[in-house]
């Protein structure tokens, strides 16, 4: 992977998404075979891997007792950063949560959560993130705000591996794509290059329906743009 | 390593204060237990005791341990929630000591305990407790109260690492509850079946009971102190070993 660039790991269920990611993160010792991440080895530099990495797991790991804002100072105090406190407001305005930073994380809807957990990861800015489906459980706008967020992380020069089973989500963020069937990656590039290993698609002509998504977000926005009626 | 496992039994201690159904639980039940055995069964249970015997002194061990296994179901509680949340996931992916999370739940539960069990005396102390120990008494006790904790909490690490459920967790911590009543804690043994007698006196709760009063009431506590200290640094490491492997199992 380079530096600043969002790699997606594509596949379904069991397809072996999670145990790369937990190899990659030190959670996991691998059957074999070597891994090495921000140029250290996940078995025999496990410190500097975990120095270099930040995880968000599958499921929003906040703290539903702590504040969102008690939530990141809590990291920070771990990771031993300067002033905890000035961190924290920053990442909780970065990230749209300072009107509920002092309610408790329990309380936040999916989207908030995920974005406590993202901003937690943040912390201490280490170069690398993992994502472990990001967007799983969501609702069509936490998704997107997830998405968003994601996009500035990685203009920003943070490198990004990211696993999905949504393609549209690939299609989305990532640069480059693996495709993990039965934990074998089975291809590998660019979305060009994967488009490539295809014959091309023929012209058809077709009427472009909304999707239901297009519908529910056109309602919500027009719902939330103000009503005066 | 050090100052990581504060901050984390800081956040640990913060889930304490917010969580009334943990506060209730742990030290307003031992002290309503302890005003129906003085006010309820006391005057009864005193007929069989020794002419003179003060029964809020006499029960207290008893309540104190009550205390402490209520208290650790909340600390295989807290390390099931920590579990399932993802939240081991998360510290051990970051540049912390693995065994600073682990070590902060079992500061917490030691820490929390002491403090129910310093409330619990004091509201024992208003309804009459008197104790005419000294300070290496005073010591003596508190020192296998906090071996009594250490070895409970070390045996609730293994559930709350390994349940499915959230009450498989905390259901260990029953038969720890009613130990105290099968002891003498709260009456002498000598009225009790043999069969319950024999088990009565032969297991922790009546040997760290006598020797808790004994010392609190200055009085030689003989062999019961030893037996105690045998029971508890038994448990701790018996309960530690498998509690180890159970951690890095999930780690």
């Amino acid at each position: 992977m380079e530096r600043g660039e969002i790699f997606a790991l594509l596949g379904s269920n069991g397809a072996g998404k999670t145990t790369t990611i937990n190899i990659l993160s030190t959670l996991l010792k691998p059957d074999g075979g070597t891994a090495a991440v921000n140029g250290y080895d996940v078995l025999r530099e496990p410190d500097q891997v975990r120095r270099s990495i930040s995880l968000t797991g599958q499921f929003a790991a906040v703290d539903d007792i702590l504040t969102g804002r008690e939530n990141i100072i809590l990291i920070a105090r771990l990771r031993a950063v300067p002033d905890p406190v000035r961190i924290a407001d920053r990442l909780l305005r970065r990230f749209g949560l300072i009107e509920a930073m002092n309610k408790r994380a329990g309380t936040y809807s999916g989207g908030m959560k995920r974005r406590l957990d993202i901003a937690m990861s943040l912390v201490g800015t280490p170069p690398i993130i993992f994502l472990d489906e990001p967007t799983a459980g969501l609702d069509p706008e936490g998704r997107l705000e997830v998405w968003k967020t994601v996009r500035e992380l990685a203009d920003g020069g943070t490198t990004i591996l990211l696993t999905t089973q949504y393609l549209e989500e690939a299609e989305q963020l990532a640069g480059r794509i693996a495709i993990l069937h039965g934990g074998k990656v089975i291809a590998n590039g660019t979305l060009v290059e994967l488009k490539k290993l295809f014959p091309p698609g023929k012209v058809e002509y077709i009427e472009k329906q909304p999707s239901l998504e297009d519908i529910f977000l056109a309602i919500v926005r027009a719902g939330e743009a103000g009503p005066n009626d | 390593m050090i100052n990581n496992t504060l901050v984390l039994t800081g956040r640990l201690m913060k889930h304490i204060l917010r969580s009334p159904d943990t506060i209730i639980t742990v030290a307003l039940t031992p002290i309503a237990m302890m005003l129906m055995f003085v006010y309820v069964f006391g005057g009864a249970v005193k007929m069989s005791l020794p002419a003179g015997v003060n029964y809020v002194n006499y029960q207290l061990p008893g309540i104190l341990l009550m205390a402490i296994a209520s208290g650790i179901a909340y600390t295989a509680f807290r390390l099931f929630m920590d579990a399932q949340k993802g939240m081991f996931q998360r510290f051990n992916s970051m540049p912390i000591s693995r065994s600073a999370v682990l070590c902060s739940h079992v500061l917490t539960s030691l820490v929390s305990n002491l403090i129910t069990v310093v409330i619990i005396i004091l509201v024992a102390f208003v309804m009459g407790f008197r104790s005419s120990a000294g300070i290496l008494s005073w010591l003596a006790a508190a020192g296998i109260i906090i071996l009594y904790t250490l070895a409970l909490t070390w045996v609730a690490v293994i559930p709350g690492l390994r349940a499915k459920t959230m009450e498989g967790a905390s259901a260990f911590a029953y038969p720890l509850l009613f130990l105290p009543f099968l002891s003498s804690a709260f009456v002498p043994t000598n009225t009790m079946p043999l069969i319950v007698r024999v088990f009565a006196e032969n297991q922790p709760v009546t040997s760290i009971v006598d020797a808790i009063r004994a010392l609190l009431a200055n009085q030689p506590a003989g062999n019961a102190i030893w037996v105690a200290l045998a029971w508890c640094v038994a448990i701790i490491a018996v309960a530690w070993f498998f509690a180890m492997r159970a951690y890095k199992n999930r780690s």
